[in-house]
């Protein structure tokens, strides 16, 4: 029974409970209570009717003018400011009838579960965070609402030009699930590994650009007492494994990160995987101290912004999350993951950048047109200045941050992104198939600290992905 | 006053127990509908049967939870009885005898209220202070004085032969104390000419123990087991907070309510996580049922 968005199967809750009564495994009184219980829903959600304008220049998508909307905000590194002064303003003035109800958490499933559970889900929402929803089975069951009208509407500033075309190439990708666009990813990242700029120039150490120089700048870091190289073991392995998936596509290419997210047999025994895996294991096994298995993410950031880490994997929210803990002068810069050697498919200077932080618009909220609506608002120049300006990170609009001075590791970050040009390259995996990042963290850490070699690493998460291909329950995505 | 009984009878149960099939008895078969759906915790689910069943035979994880339990029931309930029973019968009986009455040990009531003092933490609070002890650099408890003498640090939860031991542990050190006052309780209710009898015959302290003592607390010790080996199917809470990566590394410390809340709220796999609660289910009452039924015994009267 496959389920795919495009032919969701939902069975009625009555036959649902007929069926189990019949099994006899609870007592007819029973049933009546349970009718009331968690997993009653959606067929009693979709009576409700969709609000819906008039569509025109100013309001293309058609969105009630006098509709209230509901946001809902992750309050996490980018807290929640830049939707209650930037993003919702701007709606109430292109609506001013309209009412805006805002609301924002920390723990985005807990909330949000019951209600998209019993029908009645929020119609703007930001799902990050640890307690994210997973979007693969938002998108399998249906509950987000396609974004294709939305990247084909006339941009705010701009009506000649349609929204897909203001925005950095990828990002209506990196939101698509089997090539229909429902998320919007909304700030643009890049991943590389970072170091402190001070500490750099007062020992005259310089980024390192193959692999030679890297293994000799990380003796030369650690004979001044500094441990070279670091992540948290404890809940960040996936910084690690994006480094050793982002050196597997340098070395054979951004088909290898294809072939992994499509789940193709033996995508992770590739042979560009496992050199990568070797290389890293090495590292691990000379460079890192061991006790940062045991140790959160933050704490190991802090041994850096303490000169007692050199080098530490991450993506480009990590000097705004560290902005508390980090000393002045201390100047993040951004080193790509360096190439292992001249055959390498792609150049040194290749990034893995993507669109993170991921909004979307539920199917089954009330008013979906006007959260579609909310959405080209926060994709208008004036959304994407205003968010850069609040929480001093780059968006996906390419005309947000222009002229904008940022902070010295998102301005390295942003000079790494160009410098690298066309050799930009994503992966999308962790997002589809939660079950395979967790088995990818798990085996990096098992790597990374000596317990296995490269060989059990693909071995072990590429037994994880066939068992995953093969169980009907979970959604499918290619790319 | 005969004819108003029924009236008085069902008006006083039917709120509590309404309450308790709508709260507590519904939930609970609600969990044996799910497991056999493959809901995601969105919309409606669909029915798979026994499937989840099928797939929890092959899931090593699983397994692997199941073999920690099958530690923790044996390890945790002895070692925890085995302390506090050796502290209970040092605080109550342990020390001189004062006019035919035995004593416990110099400074008992001090040391109950010290054996007691884990009791009052709320057990996340416990986990928290257990990442500071356990802590694998020189900002640890134990492992800044170790690396003070120049030793190495004891990575408590990396090493995965380990990892649960050190869980272990914290969980026998939150517990003792509450078994400690269990057993005195008990203790207390054993007569002292008993003692005085046994000893006045020449017995020993530790013939004391084991003759007297022990038989006469089989009830107790009883009840105890089954408590201690009923938190040996939980231990939630401590592996979620303290373990690295929730009930790593690669699984050594995992036990059955963390994968079903991986399960369910990680992977939005609610059908098999509650196919999981219900293998959960049965192994507890299983055990509740085998604990009660293998100590029966006549229970001495004095």
């Amino acid at each position: 029974m496959s389920n795919t968005p495009e032919n969701p199967t939902p069975l009625s809750r009555r036959s649902l409970l007929g069926r189990t009564a019949a099994a006899g495994l609870l007592a007819t009184p029973v049933v009546g209570l349970l009718g009331a219980c968690a997993t009653s829903g959606s067929d009693e959600g979709d009576n409700t009717k969709a609000e819906e304008g008039t569509k025109s220049a100013t309001n293309p998508l058609g969105a009630a003018e006098d509709a209230p909307l509901e946001v809902v905000i992750f309050n996490g590194g980018y807290g929640e400011k830049y939707a209650t002064d930037v993003h919702e303003p701007l709606y109430k003035k292109a609506f001013p009838k309209a009412e805006i109800k805002h609301q924002s958490t920390q723990a985005v499933s807990t909330v949000l579960q019951p209600r998209f559970a019993s029908g009645n889900p929020p119609e703007f929402v930001n799902n990050s965070g640890e307690k994210l929803i997973d979007f693969g089975s938002l998108v399998a069951d249906g509950q987000l609402m396609d974004l294709t009208e939305l990247w084909d509407a006339p941009s705010v500033d701009d009506p000649s030009k349609k929204v897909r075309d203001t925005v950095v190439p990828g990002t209506v990708e990196a939101g698509s699930f089997n090539g229909k666009p429902y998320v919007l990813y909304y700030v643009s990242t890049v991943f590389g590994i970072w170091y402190s700029g001070k500490l750099f120039k007062e020992n005259g150490w310089a980024p390192a650009k193959d692999w030679s120089e890297f293994t000799a700048l990380l003796d030369k870091i650690k004979t001044k007492g500094i441990t070279p190289y670091g992540y948290a073991g404890a809940n960040a392995a996936y910084y690690q494994w994006n480094v050793i998936l982002t050196h597997a596509a340098k070395i054979g290419g951004t088909d290898v990160l294809k072939n992994i997210d499509n789940l193709e047999d033996g995508a992770w025994q590739q042979d560009a995987v496992k050199q990568a895996a070797e290389a890293w294991a090495e590292i691990g096994a000379k460079y890192v101290d061991k006790s940062f298995e045991g140790l959160k993410h933050t704490d190991v950031q802090l041994r850096q912004n303490q000169y007692k880490l050199a080098l530490y994997p991450s993506g480009d929210w990590l000097e705004g999350e560290q902005k508390k803990d980090t000393p002045a002068g201390f100047d993040y810069q951004l080193m790509p993951v360096p190439s292992l050697s001249g055959s390498d498919k792609l150049p040194g200077t290749a990034v893995r950048a993507t669109a993170g932080e991921g909004y979307f618009v539920s199917a089954k909220s009330k008013n979906p047109r006007g959260g579609l609506e909310y959405m080209r608002q926060m994709l208008s120049v004036a959304g994407a200045k205003g968010f850069t300006e609040v929480v001093k990170a780059p968006t996906v609009v390419t005309a947000g941050s222009a002229g904008f001075a940022f902070p010295p590791g998102v301005a390295s970050s942003q000079a790494a992104l160009a410098a690298a040009g066309k050799d930009v390259f994503n992966l999308y995996f962790d997002g589809w198939y939660k079950e395979l990042d967790t088995e990818a963290r798990t085996a990096t850490n098992e790597l990374m600290f000596g317990r296995i070699k490269a060989d059990a690493f693909v071995e072990r998460i590429q037994k994880r992905a066939d068992a995953i291909k093969k169980d009907s329950s979970v959604a499918k995505f290619t790319r | 006053m005969r004819h108003g009984k029924y009236p008085f009878v069902i008006g006083f149960l039917f709120a509590p127990v309404t309450l308790y099939v709508v709260f507590v008895i519904a939930p609970y078969a609600q969990a044996f509908q799910i497991s056999m759906t493959n809901w995601r915790g969105l919309s409606a689910p669909q029915w798979v049967g026994f499937d989840n069943y099928r797939r929890l035979l092959d899931d090593g994880r699983f397994w692997q939870a199941v073999q920690h339990h099958g530690v923790l029931l044996l390890a945790l309930p002895l070692i925890t009885i085995a302390i506090a029973l050796f502290f209970a019968f040092l605080l109550n009986v342990g020390g001189r005898s004062v006019g035919g009455q035995r004593q416990g040990v110099r400074g008992a009531a001090f040391y109950r209220v010290v054996f007691f003092f884990p009791q009052v933490l709320a057990v996340a609070i416990i986990a928290v202070l257990f990442q500071m002890v356990y802590r694998p650099n020189e900002s640890g408890l134990i492992n800044g004085v170790l690396m003070k003498f120049g030793l190495d640090p004891v990575l408590f939860l990396i090493r995965p032969n380990l990892a649960l031991w050190s869980i272990i542990a914290v969980l026998v050190w939150q517990a003792v104390g509450f078994y400690v006052v269990l057993f005195s309780a008990g203790m207390s209710a054993i007569p002292g000419e008993i003692y005085e009898a046994a000893e006045m015959d020449g017995a020993s302290k530790v013939m004391l123990f084991f003759r007297v003592t022990l038989p006469l607390l089989w009830d107790t010790l009883q009840v105890a087991w089954v408590y201690l080996g009923i938190a040996a199917f939980d231990a939630f809470a401590i592996v979620a907070v303290l373990s690295v990566d929730g009930g790593g590394p690669d699984g050594a410390t995992t036990v059955l309510a963390m994968e079903i809340y991986r399960n369910a709220f990680v992977y939005s796999k609610y059908g098999y996580a509650s196919a999981m609660g219900v293998a959960l289910f049965f192994l507890t009452l299983t055990f509740a049922a085998l604990t009660l039924r293998l100590t029966k015994r006549e229970s001495v009267e004095y």
